[in-house]
């Protein structure tokens, strides 16, 4: 019984692959609308703008600053038992977009809204890499 | 659509921890309740739209209908989350006004914390992406928005805790609520975080539970039991459900609804006697009393107190103890006091010489929102 609980990770669908392609690759790629030019996160089916379904896959910055966060002081599931009280950040994204991300080297007491943080990648397994934040 | 329509019946059923109970004997316990309370009989009833039971979903109005043996003329089942009642009474005014039934039921049930492995989950969900950083329940999207107010406005989460505190005090007063024992502001501050900013006694439990309304035309309300409960005015206003994609977090959708229905009823805040608010967060309430025109934006938090929004204060509040602290039956719990209060049926915390209320329902993190007002 000693099995590490594992943490929920996000399903791999063809609409999404070419962003866990990308993140293997430690790139951080977003879908940017060829009509109007807006970037769009969570990865979805047409531009929220102008509903054009005309969406190509763009590198982007991977920097942004912190909108907002929330410290969790109770575990939800119980893979995250161990990690309490940890912090879930929103970055926006210089491009625009809002991610739900973790900040890595940066102690829950100097998270600050609009600190500007970059991306960095965990690699969990073999398909898998998380898009996180690191303060700059 | 002022002053058309009416609300004529009340049901409720027990409230709280009830184990063993079902789902549908809730919604038929509420619904007959609602129509003794006006003075019906269930077969009387033509028109029935529930809010869909979170613990148990197959069940539909047109199913409910058959189990009270109602034949129906107008039927809907209304998904808007926590802003499900406000839409709900909406709809039913539209609906007798149009002529489709002549009395409309709106009846929703809970059964949320006796329910064994579904019960709190429902509203601990995660999935998708965000579950592999941890990102949890209902709960922590409000907390972003909470932490990005403060941010945003310097608000503090003590002066959150007036809002628990008064509303608590309220429920002192009320026989029906489950949460009666004082709480002072010094209990709020040492009560733990659960997603910071916002500590427990800022969150609302999850309980078990019904409750039904019946909404008929204005003429039809005079020759029932009770004095109509006039519906003057109402409104909806749906910014995106997540959140974050919004382009304002902290702004809800009572911008929207409250202007909608204030347009309605003629009126403006300063007519409004009392307030019926979603409060299934502390924060949430002052963010609405601003969205919806009682102050500026930013300062809600400074508004709320010294009193003001107590019993004998200038714009008394959620009299019964709301949802953090009479019951938490979504939207369901404001219709109730609204109504009761303009009937002057409140007892000890009736507010004297209340004429006009303003109700407002939410769903989702402050995604779907519904306001009424209703008048004596």
């Amino acid at each position: 019984m000693s099995t590490k609980m594992q943490k929920p990770l996000p399903g791999i669908n063809k609409l999404n692959k070419p962003f866990w392609e990308a993140t293997k690759r430690h790139e951080l790629v977003l879908q940017h609308c060829c009509k109007c030019g807006v970037y769009r996160y969570p990865v979805g089916l047409t531009c929220p703008e102008c509903v054009s379904d005309e969406l190509e896959w763009r590198k982007v910055s991977g920097r942004g600053v912190v909108y907002t966060w929330t410290v969790f002081h109770r575990a939800y599931h119980p893979a995250f038992a161990n990690e309490i009280p940890y912090a879930v950040v929103a970055v926006e994204l210089d491009e625009g977009p809002r991610m739900i991300t973790n900040l890595v080297d940066c102690q829950l007491a100097n998270i600050k809204i609009g600190m500007p943080v970059e991306v960095t990648f965990e690699d969990v397994n073999e398909e898998i890499s998380l898009p996180k934040f690191r303060p700059v | 659509m002022k002053d058309k329509s009416a609300v004529v019946g009340l049901g409720y059923t027990e409230q709280g921890k009830l184990p063993g109970r079902s789902a549908l004997s809730l919604y038929i316990e509420a619904g007959k309740n609602a129509t003794i309370d006006a003075g019906l009989s269930t077969k009387d009833i033509d028109g029935l739209i529930i809010e869909p039971c979170p613990t148990d979903p197959r069940i539909s109005a047109f199913s409910l209908a058959q189990e009270m043996g109602i034949e129906l003329s107008f039927g809907a089942d209304e998904q808007l989350q926590g802003a499900s009642a406000g839409a709900i009474m909406q709809h039913a005014a539209m609906a007798v006004d149009a002529g489709l039934c002549k009395y409309c039921l709106c009846a929703f049930a809970d059964t949320s914390y006796s329910s064994p492995g579904i019960g709190g989950v429902i509203y601990q969900v995660g999935g998708g992406i965000n579950a592999a950083y941890g990102m949890f329940g209902v709960a922590a999207s409000y907390a972003m928005i909470a932490k990005r107010y403060m941010h945003e406005y310097g608000a503090t989460n003590r002066q959150f805790g007036t809002v628990s505190v008064t509303f608590r005090y309220h429920a002192s007063l009320n026989p029906r609520a489950v949460f009666r024992e004082p709480m002072t502001i010094e209990d709020h501050q040492a009560s733990r975080w659960v997603v910071e900013p916002l500590r427990l006694l800022d969150c609302c439990p999850v309980h078990d539970g019904g409750r039904a309304l019946i909404i008929t035309t204005a003429e039809n309300a005079l020759q029932l039991r009770h004095a109509p409960v006039y519906i003057m005015g109402f409104g909806q206003g749906h910014p995106f459900d997540d959140p974050l994609r919004r382009k304002k977090l902290t702004v809800t959708g009572a911008v929207q609804s409250g202007k909608t229905a204030f347009a309605m009823a003629e009126i403006s805040p300063a007519d409004i006697d009392m307030c019926c608010i979603y409060d299934a967060f502390s924060f949430v309430v002052p963010l609405q009393l601003e969205d919806l025109g009682f102050c500026k934006k930013g300062e809600g938090p400074d508004f709320i107190q010294n009193g003001r929004i107590g019993l004998g204060g200038e714009l008394p509040v959620n009299t019964s103890g709301g949802l953090l602290s009479e019951v938490y039956l979504q939207g369901w719990v404001g219709t109730h006091e609204a109504v009761s209060q303009l009937r002057g049926n409140c007892g000890e915390r009736q507010v004297r010489g209340a004429e006009i209320v303003i109700l407002t329902s939410s769903g989702g993190a402050l995604s779907e929102h519904a306001t009424v007002i209703l008048r004596r």
